[in-house]
């Protein structure tokens, strides 16, 4: 190994510019004793450009032949010169080219370190990446060359990140402490690996102090990004949870209709961006990635519409009995359910994400941030925003307002109550709707999406107060962060018990939720 | 003090009410094991092993439905959470049976199957008393009994009602059943228990045995609906109808609900427990699922489309839905939930009263 990498280093400073793949090159990197093909290749690579690296991934890809001294990089049924490019008859003799282990792992180390001189930012940036998974002295050569030779900055930081966690084992003492040093200003959850490994290994107690030191450094920028992160992933669930029973707080907690549908109308929600998505991708497939924004007025529509002849046809006959309309919604959520069965199928259909959806925004070295996850809690938002304009601001949540609250005297002021009734149901509804759509970016859309959530959302609305927006908010952003939490500590399921405990506890000292209804009433 | 003089108390069954019972007595005593047992099996009269397991399985959620009504209809409680103590008897039953299977399970071990899966050397303490018959009968009626203790004690005492009460035994049902669901805390994951050989010591699968189950469960359906129907026409279940009409104006009266309301869902509960233990000794099999929010919903349905606040509505209730049930999903698989959708609604907006309201409407309402 190391009379290789001697080797190598002396290639590097003798090294001049990258030059194209030549004839011999590519002669001496696939045929010969693998001792020679690996020292060809070790030189090829470090002068490699694109044509070199389409070589080796041939070659690595087993797409290789050779015949006598010629060599033919095979593409399907046809052979082309690997120098050139243009096109050769394969002759019917040529013979594969054998790579044994030792070569084929040569060949993987030569593709990662040959990819750190891609014009490509990104494909630079990943192979930093991927060399840092795990950093392997006999790259040294390779990474310092590439340091130097690196022009943004974002990916020269990275290097210089690599090149510490490489040279943290060097014999050199100060060489060592350097890139301690080095690797401390660094967030990465991969040096944390890398530190510790050599902490085991370090013979002399400074630099052992030193390696502790920016451990604990690095500890202490990390716990950051996972105190962070459950942070977000719970604001993340909390805006799910909040589209979900924001909804329920206006059909429940207004109306007071238990509405066991709320899960199935925002299975009709996901379902009708699972339509929009397909209508796009059969009629306007140049504008697929802006289906979801003609998928959020339609699922709210189909909601809304489908919520409005429920009312019509069933909860207008069940009003002030509650445990009836529990019933009848159970009802109508088996029929809903059954029905998207026969409609869609009873397996999950797929719903993509648009390409601006997908990706994220890297905050630290171990904190990423979705794209949909962020869309999902700027929609939360702006839902909620409109729903709060339509509640206090409008006619129509006056109305509804002056309906919940008195009936009769709401009608003697000459509101059509029944009518106020249906719009109101439908609003819900809708809003059920755009939760199913947003849903439908971040899980399965499935015949049975409603029941998972349901539950939650009745939690929410009773933690929140009933008819309190106010209250539906700090409960949903409360139990998703807490979820997140209790997680990270006892696992998911143990998380999810915990949290329906704590419901049940805090529901003893606040039976009426977080902002319980001013009032009078002893029945209260 | 003036005192409010109640209507004279009446007897426990009218002459009709008993007969009624008797014939009920006899059918499942003699007439159904004669039918199953002794006439041959290509007879029109033959009641095949499938129509046995059928009925000894509606027997047991009729049971349920009637505990269910104890506490609903004729206190004003829903409870979304029944499915819970239903298995929790069930388990409680279950734990003995895979006890029974001893060696004959698929890994020869003294621990049942799926603990030898896991790797678990000895039994955990939970299971401590389920070698014995004898100690499964009381943990049947006091796991939920306790459970439900617990839970009321807590839920009442804060005077949670109405909706809310429903919806907090929703979680319970469902925090319960993700639990169940763990691997790690004993009751054999989402597999549950099943493959059950024996029960005090003598093999299950024997015709005699389960018409012997069978029996039982149809005397324990019989005793809980004499049982519910003495509670009902004591003091004690006026109070309870009086609680269900107007809490408050019952506090303001001197009474205290919370004992009330306390005693009867535990009864409920307990009831429904023993319901779960015999159905796992007639189905063979209890996993998670019986926890599910929309089992214990069902319960309640049952009981409303019988009728609510009768006793003899939630019996029919579970035999017409579950009987419909188990004839549509063979024949209209498709159809099945369409029709159980269309009779809740049914059943809330046109028959309040469920089946024994309509029968009672068609007799000249006569109440």
């Amino acid at each position: 190994m190391s009379i290789r990498n001697t080797f190598l280093i002396l290639l590097l400073v003798i090294a001049g510019h990258a030059h194209a793949l030549t004839a011999d090159e590519a002669k001496s990197i696939a045929i010969g004793e693998t001792e020679d093909r690996m020292t060809a290749l070790a030189k090829a690579v470090v002068n490699a450009d694109e044509k070199t690296v389409a070589f080796i991934q041939a070659l690595s890809d087993d797409q290789v032949k050779t015949q006598g001294d010629k060599v033919f990089v095979v593409q399907g049924d046809k052979a082309v010169d690997p120098v050139t490019g243009a096109a050769l008859t394969l002759p019917a003799d040529a013979e594969d080219v054998i790579n044994n282990n030792q070569m084929r792992g040569e060949l993987d180390n030569a593709l990662a370190a040959a990819k750190l001189f891609s014009k490509d930012d990104a494909v630079r940036a990943a192979s930093v990446k991927t060399l840092l998974a795990e950093p392997d002295e006999n790259k040294l050569p390779i990474v310092e060359k590439a340091f130097a030779a690196e022009t943004v900055p974002a990916i020269k930081a990275q290097l210089g990140l690599l090149r510490g966690a490489l040279l943290v084992n060097s014999e050199d003492k100060a060489k060592r402490l350097d890139a301690i040093k080095t690797l401390a200003e660094s967030s990465n959850p991969a040096t944390k690996t890398v530190l510790l490994a050599r902490l085991q290994n370090e013979p002399e107690a400074d630099v052992k102090v030193a390696l502790q030191a920016a451990l604990d450094k690095v500890d202490a920028a990390l716990a950051w990004g996972d105190k962070l992160g459950a942070v977000f992933s719970g604001i993340s669930l909390g805006s799910i949870l909040l589209l979900v029973a924001l909804g329920l707080a206006i059909t429940y907690g207004l109306m007071g209709v238990i509405n066991m549908a709320h899960g199935e109308l925002m299975m009709i929600g996901a379902y009708a961006t699972y339509v929009v998505q397909t209508v796009f991708i059969k009629y306007f497939p140049g504008a697929f990635d802006w289906y979801l924004l003609a998928a959020v007025p339609v699922s709210f529509l189909a909601s809304a519409l489908v919520g409005a002849a429920l009312e019509r046809s069933v909860l207008r006959f069940l009003y002030g009995r509650p445990l009836e309309t529990l019933l009848a919604t159970w009802g109508i959520s088996l029929m809903l359910q059954q029905g998207v069965r026969s409609l869609f199928g009873a397996q999950n259909v797929g719903v993509e994400n648009p390409v601006w959806m997908s990706g994220g925004v890297q905050v630290l070295a171990n904190l990423s941030l979705p794209y949909n996850r962020l869309v999902i809690i700027a929609f939360a938002v702006a839902v909620l925003l409109g729903v709060g304009w339509l509640i206090g601001r409008t006619r129509l949540g006056l109305f509804v307002r002056g309906v919940t609250q008195n009936r009769p005297i709401a009608s003697c002021m000459g509101v059509n109550t029944a009518r106020i009734d249906t719009y109101a149901f439908a609003l819900g509804s809708g809003i059920a709707g755009l939760a199913g759509c947003a849903l439908s970016q971040v899980g399965n859309v499935g015949p049975d999406l409603g029941q998972g959530y349901i539950v939650d959302a009745f939690m929410v609305v009773v933690l929140g107060g009933v008819g309190q927006l106010a209250g539906t908010v700090y409960a949903a952003m409360g139990l998703g962060i807490l979820n997140k939490f209790l997680e990270g500590w006892t696992g998911a399921v143990l998380a999810k018990i915990a949290v329906l405990a704590f419901i049940i506890i805090f529901i003893q000292k606040r039976p009426q939720g977080i902002f319980a209804m001013k009032g009078r009433s002893a029945e209260a | 003090m003036p005192t409010v003089s109640l209507p004279p108390k009446g007897p426990l069954l009218t002459r009709t009410g008993w007969s009624s019972f008797f014939v009920a007595l006899i059918v499942v005593c003699a007439v159904v094991p004669v039918l199953n047992l002794w006439i041959p099996a290509g007879s029109p009269f033959h009641m095949s092993d499938y129509a046995i397991a059928l009925v000894g399985k509606i027997m047991c959620y009729a049971i349920a439905a009637l505990a269910m009504d104890l506490i609903w209809g004729y206190t004003g409680i829903l409870s979304l959470g029944h499915g819970l103590f239903f298995a929790l008897g069930g388990y409680a039953m279950g734990m003995y049976l895979m006890r029974q299977i001893g060696r004959d399970g698929n890994y020869k071990s003294d621990l049942p199957d799926f603990m030898v899966f896991l790797d678990w050397k000895e039994l955990p303490w939970h299971w401590m008393l389920s070698g014995s018959f004898t100690a499964t009968l009381f943990l049947v009626v006091l796991v939920p009994g306790i459970v439900a203790g617990i839970f009321g004690f807590f839920a009442f005492r804060s005077r949670i009602k109405g909706v809310y009460f429903s919806i907090i035994t929703q979680a319970m049902t469902f925090a319960a059943m993700l639990l169940f669901f763990r691997n790690e805390t004993g009751f054999g994951g989402n597999n549950g228990f099943t493959d059950f050989k024996r029960i005090l010591g003598m093999p299950m699968a024997t015709t005699s045995m389960r018409m012997t189950l069978f029996v039982i469960t149809g005397l324990v359906l019989l005793g809980f609906f004499l049982f519910a129907k003495w509670l009902v026409g004591s003091k004690y279940g006026r109070v309870l109808q009086a609680i269900r009409d107007a809490e408050t104006r019952v506090m303001f009266s001197g009474y205290s609900p919370l004992g009330y309301k306390l005693s009867i869902w535990v009864i409920s509960a307990v009831m429904c427990g023993v319901a779960g233990a015999l159905y796992v000794t007639q189905v063979g099999i209890i996993n998670p699922s019986e926890m599910s929010p929309a089992n214990s919903i069902e319960i309640a349905i049952w009981a409303a489309v019988g009728g609510r606040a009768t006793l003899i509505g939630p019996i029919l209730g579970a035999f017409i839905v579950n009987g419909a049930k188990s004839w549509l999903t063979v024949a209209y698989p498709e159809f099945w939930l369409y029709f159980l959708g269309a009779l809740f609604i049914a059943v809330t907006l046109f028959l309040p009263d469920g089946v024994v309201g309509l029968v009672k409407k068609l007799k000249g309402g006569r109440a």
